[in-house]
């Protein structure tokens, strides 16, 4: 059974690092807080200008003037810290943050990643994932393996404008985990029950080793 | 120096002319100028140019003035909650440049820091650096992004001293201060004035300096995703 969206985002959660800043994008990426691993403490950072995002309110509680990026009402936490959206901007550019957690409509074996818009068709707009994907230390993306109709979404050369150029270290899908790496992609591990053949097979992009 | 109005019209009054580039705070709907942008509606203003994160959603926040046709141009970074204005950009009738969203930010800070010009990572290698000076430092490429200098600037603060200083609420601050900055005149509306010397000094998140005008006044402040825990489950 290939991994569903809990255990993606529980597998994402693997990748957490005790002391990190991390910023979580919209989708599955947002279910990572749900998994991050015991004993291991990171500070969650929203774009929208806020370090130490907390839960969601429980019902009643919730506050206009409190919101994730996905616009979603949040809470916050003892460690929580406000800002601008230019000193937001202002630490993701400037490396601090050491990971973000994205989702993807497709990514190539060079490390390119197209999330954004799909031309005539979609235009939502890149919000803050070409920031990240710019200036964070590690862009770790999550997303399912293929599309609707079943075609790779880990390909050659993306088709969709990119977020951004060369800037993916590692894909974790339904059928497991990738890096990107000089030539190409390396598989380090497969989903529960998917064979490394069946990873191989329902992938576009060239694996090597 | 008297910088409160009685109304958000008042403190329109005199600075709107047709073709002017406006400068918006606000994320989403959190934060908004919703005072403001309700009194540029009423005075009919056409031809903005708009640069804020949003464009607010279809009948609140600058939908409204997208649906009064008054905009011309949105310079956002995410417009995915306003069918409208994705009916008006596809049928050709708004102009849309997409800004990354810390881009966008940083354009507005510099502009009103006095600065024409920085360089950045963002959007090297994909449509958004077309066109746009590259130049390598230490082996790695940016791209040239201007800082906006706005004719108008309309932010939503929580509590305001007459002199204009502004305190804001926990992410309903998010792009005011780079936008309020970045006007030659900058209107604030906040949900209280409070007498000088009930803000502490040290807690002031905009200086007056940038706050030319200034209004007291009721806000819905509309949630745009309601997102809850159950009671009982957060209690169990």
């Amino acid at each position: 059974m290939p991994w569903d969206r809990n255990q993606m985002a529980e597998r994402a959660g693997q990748e957490l690092q005790d002391g990190w800043y991390v910023n979580l994008g919209i989708g599955i990426p947002t279910l990572v807080a749900n998994y991050i691993p015991q004993g291991v403490n990171v500070t969650l950072q929203s774009e929208n200008g806020m370090l130490g995002m907390g839960p969601f309110p429980v019902d009643g509680d919730e506050d206009p003037d409190l919101i994730n990026a996905g616009k979603q009402t949040i809470t916050e936490l003892p460690q929580t810290a406000y800002f601008d959206s230019a000193q937001s901007f202002a630490m993701i550019r400037g490396g601090k943050i050491a990971m973000a957690i994205l989702g993807a409509m497709e990514v190539a074996e060079n490390g390119d990643l197209a999330n954004w818009m799909i031309p005539g068709k979609l235009v939502k707009g890149m919000g803050g994932a070409m920031d990240l994907v710019a200036g964070v230390g590690r862009v770790v993306v999550v997303m399912d393996h293929a599309s609707k109709h079943g075609e790779s979404k880990v390909l050659h050369r993306c088709t969709l404008p990119l977020t951004g150029a060369g800037v993916v270290n590692r894909i974790i899908t339904n059928l497991g985990v990738l890096d990107v790496v000089p030539g190409g992609l390396k598989i380090v591990e497969c989903a529960d029950g998917v064979t490394e053949a069946e990873l191989r097979a329902a992938t576009e992009a060239t694996i090597i080793g | 120096m008297r910088k409160i109005y009685p109304s958000a019209a008042a403190a329109l009054e005199g600075v709107l002319f047709d073709g002017m580039t406006i400068a918006a705070g606000g994320f989403g709907l959190c934060g908004i100028p919703e005072l403001l942008i309700g009194a540029i509606r009423n005075a009919g203003t056409k031809n903005l140019t708009i640069a804020s994160n949003n464009a607010g959603v279809d009948g609140f926040g600058l939908g409204i003035l997208l649906t009064t046709r008054q905009v011309r141009k949105m310079i956002s970074s995410y417009v995915g909650e306003n069918a409208e204005f994705m009916r008006q950009y596809l049928s050709g009738e708004l102009e849309l440049e997409f800004n990354p969203q810390g881009t966008l930010a940083e354009r507005l800070r510099a502009g009103g820091a006095g600065i024409p010009g920085f360089y950045t990572r963002t959007g090297v290698g994909t449509v958004i650096a077309e066109g746009k000076e590259h130049k390598e430092f230490d082996g790695k490429t940016y791209i040239l992004e201007r800082g906006i200098i706005s004719d108008l600037a309309i932010v939503k603060a929580w509590r305001a001293d007459p002199s204009g200083n502004l305190e804001f609420r926990k992410t309903a601050r998010n792009f005011n201060p780079p936008a309020a900055t970045s006007g030659r005149i900058c209107v604030a509306e906040v949900e209280e004035i409070v007498p000088l010397g009930a803000l502490d000094p040290d807690k002031i998140h905009l200086p007056g300096i940038y706050v030319h005008r200034l209004i007291q006044g009721a806000h819905e402040k509309r949630i745009e995703n309601r997102t809850v825990r159950p009671r009982a489950a957060a209690e169990a």
